[in-house]
């Protein structure tokens, strides 16, 4: 576990590209690390980019933290974490998609089906007498067997082909509500299968990287690409690269540096986020013209 | 946690409860915490902080984790970061309005600070876990000084100014025409929140303090539409629970975070159960908003 041991290799980082890559994969658990952290990214930035549209931070933030209860009751059970994980998000986007019609960050439902979640895994926690609480909020990215990177990898392949089959739908609720229900598009469907669809993506992702980071990469690509480009697929595919290049950039840091992989992922998607805005792109600078998140019609009560 | 046992006849019960000097710290903590949490929570609830509010608690406890690395006490770091943050979200409010993006990048930076203070700070198990679950059980004096203390500042605070928030809080535009100061009345506001944060904190953990600010006050919300009524009804709810869930705890051989939380959640969920119910019978169903009160 990372958060005990020291630094991972005696080798010092040489400054050789060639011998330092090399050395990075030498060992067959980075090798994993790379394939599951990849792969995480990937479907984390596809769902992102939806989330950041449809106002969906406080949601995911939750889902991920409730990913906690799913782990710990996974072990007082005595199931495997995957199957806690996708039970109790899966139960937890339900109760928040049944008690509230869109869950933005203003809305209630979404910290209390989030807390009392997180009560119940603090049950759970004491129950199992196993183990501490760190690790499954922090993951254990340099920890995991090849089956559990096959299984995040077929995991991950299933949720992006879902996305992309319901990517126009998703798109067209997401962005205007009123003119997808006019065009026949069930948007209360469509807005739950996207929870349902972030509960997966974070029950996947968090035995991998951890409820903490699995909701930094859910955000922090998405809101980066939704700043520099409009264009939905582009912004997608920015989404993508930018939640890949975070997480072999951290993975790599923190194989030399004796700091979870999670540290300098959220650090550096934080600067990107904030030197994007400092910048001003073009989609910053035309405004309405571009899909924007439709979160100004929520604001009748401030 | 105890070798009586519940007899069900209260005194004997209530003597039990308050005969060991840590469950009248808990209780004392606990109930101050509550009070006040009850109290701000309505305005987290008028003013849609949710999402706010939870990051506050996050940035909580990167703030006790770090002034634990350097040497200071968990209870200022989690005050001052959470006041500093407050200040900020403050000066960003009118920007912030709906845009949960940008305090979820708030969030993923104070996730990532929290876990480089954890990694720093190498004997974090036990403190790590008091932080993030509660310790209420294990308060000292001191610690019950400075949570009824800081309780009682930001609860004059709030009584302060609680009509100027009100009105600022049901119709910003009308309030700031009639020459109330919008904007520092919202950032009192928020600093009297960083206030409560940290006393729940201290209760029932970062991760679970949002149960105290939010649920309450919702659930009163659901029951009573006058503001004072609501205001008292969610102090009272908050105050039930926590002193319940400590009570449970003293008995059950589980945490008193888990009780509280649970209990608020229940509360909430049964007053949704009730209230819908409610408007069911009395209205046709042609006429019910589709649940878009939340919405």
């Amino acid at each position: 576990m990372r958060l005990i041991a020291g630094t991972l290799t005696d080798v010092p980082f040489s400054w050789n590209p060639v011998d330092d890559l090399s050395q990075l994969f030498t060992y067959q658990f980075m090798r994993s690390a790379y394939l599951a952290g990849t792969a995480t990214a990937i479907v984390a930035g596809v769902v992102g980019y939806f989330v950041v549209l449809r106002g969906l931070s406080f949601a995911g933030h939750s889902l991920s933290l409730m990913g906690f209860a799913g782990a710990t009751g996974a072990r007082v059970a005595g199931v495997d974490p995957l199957a806690g994980l996708l039970l109790v998000d899966g139960a937890g986007a339900l109760l928040i998609g049944a008690l509230a019609r869109r869950p933005r960050g203003r809305d209630v439902v979404v910290g209390i089906v989030l807390t009392g979640t997180l009560g119940l895994g603090l049950l759970f926690l004491r129950l199992s007498r196993a183990g501490e609480a760190l690790p499954v909020l922090v993951g254990d990215v340099l920890g995991i067997s090849a089956t559990e990177v096959t299984i995040v990898e077929a995991a991950a392949a299933v949720i992006v082909v879902l996305v992309a089959v319901a990517f126009r739908p998703l798109l067209l609720s997401s962005v205007d509500e009123e003119v997808a229900e006019a065009r026949g598009v069930p948007t209360r469907a469509m807005s739950l299968l996207l929870l349902l669809i972030l509960a997966a993506t974070t029950a996947v992702a968090t035995p991998v990287v951890g409820v903490l980071l699995t909701f930094s990469l859910l955000v922090a690509p998405a809101a980066t690409a939704s700043l520099i480009s409009g264009r939905p697929p582009l912004a997608v595919g920015l989404s993508i690269a930018l939640g890949v290049l975070y997480t072999w950039i951290g993975l790599g840091v923190s194989y030399w540096v004796d700091m979870p992989p999670s540290v300098f992922v959220t650090g550096m998607a934080f600067v990107v986020y904030v030197g994007t805005r400092a910048a001003g792109t073009p989609a910053l600078r035309r405004g309405a013209a571009a899909p924007r998140p439709a979160t100004v019609s929520s604001d009748f009560v401030g | 946690m105890s070798r009586s046992h519940l007899t069900w006849n209260l005194v004997d019960d209530w003597q039990q409860l308050v005969h060991y000097e840590f469950m009248r710290h808990a209780l004392l903590a606990g109930g101050i915490a509550a009070v006040l949490c009850g109290a701000v929570g309505c305005f987290v609830v008028l003013r849609g902080l949710s999402f706010a509010t939870d990051t506050l608690t996050h940035v909580g406890f990167a703030g006790a984790s770090g002034a634990v690395v350097i040497g200071l006490s968990p209870v200022a770091g989690l005050l001052c970061l959470t006041a500093l943050m407050a200040v900020v979200l403050g000066a960003l409010e009118q920007r912030l309005r709906g845009r949960d993006v940008v305090i979820g990048m708030i969030l993923v930076l104070t996730l990532g600070l929290g876990l480089f203070f954890l990694r720093l700070y190498r004997g974090y198990s036990n403190e790590a876990y008091a932080l993030l679950f509660g310790s209420i059980l294990a308060l000292g004096p001191r610690d019950v000084v400075v949570v009824a203390v800081g309780a009682l500042i930001a609860l004059a605070a709030l009584v302060a100014i609680f009509r100027p928030l009100l009105f600022a809080s049901l119709d910003e535009e009308l309030a700031e025409a009639r020459g109330v100061p919008v904007r520092a009345v919202a950032t009192a506001y928020l600093l009297v929140l960083a206030v409560a944060v940290t006393a729940a904190t201290q209760v029932i953990g970062a991760l679970l303090a949002v149960a105290l600010l939010i649920a309450p006050a919702a659930t009163a919300q659901r029951l009573t539409t006058r503001p004072v009524a609501w205001l008292l009804l969610s102090v009272a709810i908050a105050l039930a629970v926590t002193w319940t869930g400590l009570a449970l705890a003293f008995w059950q051989p589980y945490p008193a975070s888990f009780f509280i939380t649970s209990l608020s959640t229940l509360t909430y969920l049964a007053a949704r159960l009730v209230t819908a119910g409610g408007v069911l019978s009395r209205l046709r169903p042609v006429m019910r908003p589709a649940a878009a009160v939340e919405g």
